[in-house]
């Protein structure tokens, strides 16, 4: 038996493996695990006090997170394309250096602002 | 050949055998991890550490996996139950994909097939190994989320916050390696450091991807999606049982997997150490792998000493850091890399080099001279006079002992 030579077969078994273990786990520890169903236990964990209705203040939470993910988009594309210029840089030479440096100005611009008016700052 | 193509020969029986042994070891390395862990910051603070179970507290880890396993398995009633019960799941297993293209040794031979102890060789190995740890985060911002809770919620939130901030400047470090080694395939960057380790050619590089991995695995001193003093345990704190020990595996499981990266890309892997290269031979070949765990278990002591010296960030400083300091400092260093490497690429004398990177030394000098006296002078700065209340206000005993009034 021969596998395909296709390099992503490997991925999945390493995958199914985990999987299988994860899901084995926590079949597992639904039947050794004692049950003893008391109401206090299903309540959210809050240290001991009156738990709050709702998660974190009726579910809303600080719009800095938002804002972190989408600079942290902002900056995968930017190495998403400078990925496949470092891989082929040699080839590439002055020519790929010179537009590179032009696209990083490029995104400089942009974090330079968001720097300055304090989009980085987490009060 | 290339180990891509050796590796492209393997049966499918030794494919599933390859990644048994690559999942027994992970769990093993885990297991020995935690009772290495506990023990070594037990001496950094005089104590002795887990030493009952098993010769030296060896079997401690297992113990401990057992005992939850026999814990009641909660969920709370406020949880979104499906949601709840995947994100565990989510976590343990990609955990364990980001090895697959971890080459562990060089050449062997495994039950009389010629292979090398990689699971697979991709063409964008390291890529992909960057984007199973963004699969990663859905474990963690979805434990949160689901749980239904305040604690588990912001601690889902931060972590995910600071995983995907540091993500950011580990990726960018990665490019100055894929400059030097012309490729993304893990075996092809271990190759092209037969000569040079590219933590001693790219030290700033090896420096940015250190402190970025310690961030990407919410580890001291930058755990502050647990930080036990304020959000209990984080996004696992309404975790019990055996999902509370997949998110516990994973982290350290984790830890490893940054580790072997960082071994793979900067440390030159499988090798040995300079002058030691004849040992490469021994058991035929297999003596590889003990180089590389050597190097894997060198930074898994740099994580726990990292966590026995270091006092947990603010969660604003954490991100500064980030944002002000990893990233700006990835990028410069991506432009005089490349621009280095094109200058030796086109054969300029060895004189205009020297030039261009002592003038960045001295650029680099002028920069922190100039922020160092910003900062003195900012400190220097004298408070503004604020008049004196109208209210009454006591008498601080700096006055007292200047004016003594009885």
């Amino acid at each position: 038996m021969n596998s395909t030579g296709n390099p992503y077969v490997p991925i999945l078994v390493i995958g199914a493996i985990g999987f299988g273990f994860a899901a084995f786990s926590l079949v597992a520890a639904a039947i050794t695990g004692p049950k003893r169903y008391n109401r206090a236990k299903a309540d959210p964990y809050e240290c001991g006090i009156e738990p709050s209705p709702q998660a974190a203040e009726g579910g809303r939470f600080p719009v800095k997170y938002f804002l972190t993910a989408m600079l942290f988009i902002i900056f995968d594309i930017e190495i998403v394309f400078l990925y496949p210029w470092a891989v082929t840089f040699d080839k590439l030479g002055v020519f790929g250096l010179v537009e590179m440096s032009i696209f990083i100005a490029t995104v400089f611009v942009a974090y330079a602002y968001v720097w300055r008016r304090g989009g980085l700052e987490w009060d | 050949m290339t180990t891509a193509q050796l590796l492209s020969q393997d049966p499918g029986w030794l494919i599933a055998v390859k990644g048994l042994f690559v999942f027994i070891g992970c769990v093993l390395l885990t297991l020995m991890s935690v009772w290495g862990e506990r023990r070594i910051v037990a001496l950094m603070q005089m104590r002795i550490g887990p030493n009952r179970v098993g010769p030296f507290g060896l079997v401690q880890a297992l113990a401990d996996g057992v005992k939850l396993a026999l814990k009641e398995d909660l969920i709370p009633a406020a949880a979104d139950k499906i949601v709840f019960i995947i994100a565990p799941i989510i976590s343990a297993t990609t955990c364990f994909m980001s090895f697959a293209v971890i080459p562990i040794t060089g050449p062997v031979t495994l039950f009389g097939h010629k292979t090398a102890m990689q699971l697979t060789d991709l063409p964008v190995g390291v890529l992909y190994v960057l984007a199973i740890a963004s699969v990663g985060v859905y474990g963690i911002v979805l434990a949160g989320w689901s749980s239904g809770s305040t604690y588990p919620l912001l601690g889902g939130l931060r972590s995910s916050a600071q995983v995907i901030s540091y993500e950011v400047a580990m990726g960018l470090s990665l490019v100055a390696v894929f400059i030097y080694a012309g490729s993304m395939s893990t075996s092809e960057i271990v190759a092209a450091q037969q000569k040079w380790w590219f933590a001693v050619v790219l030290f700033p590089s090896f420096v940015i991807y250190a402190i970025s991995m310690v961030g990407e695995t919410n580890r001291a001193p930058f755990d502050l999606a647990e930080a036990e003093g304020e959000l209990v345990g984080g996004f696992h704190t309404e975790y019990s049982s055996l999902k509370f020990a997949l998110f516990f595996l994973a982290e350290y499981v984790n830890i490893v997997a940054v580790s072997a990266l960082a071994t793979t890309l900067f440390l030159g892997g499988y090798h040995a150490l300079p002058g030691l290269t004849f040992t490469e031979q021994w058991w035929g070949g297999w003596f590889t792998a003990i180089w590389f765990f050597f190097k894997v278990l060198f930074f898994f002591f740099i994580f726990v000493w990292l966590r026995g010296t270091l006092p947990r960030l603010r969660y604003d400083q954490f991100m500064k850091f980030g944002w002000k300091v990893l990233i700006p400092v990835s990028l410069f260093w991506i432009m005089i890399v490349s621009t280095l490497r094109v200058l030796s690429l086109h054969g300029a004398s060895r004189i205009t080099v020297i030039g261009f990177a002592s003038g960045i030394v001295l650029i680099v000098l002028l920069i922190n001279i100039a922020y160092d006296s910003s900062r003195k002078r900012a400190s220097e700065k004298p408070y503004a006079d604020v008049a004196p209340p109208s209210f009454p206000v006591p008498q601080l005993p700096s006055e007292r002992a200047e004016n003594p009034r009885g």
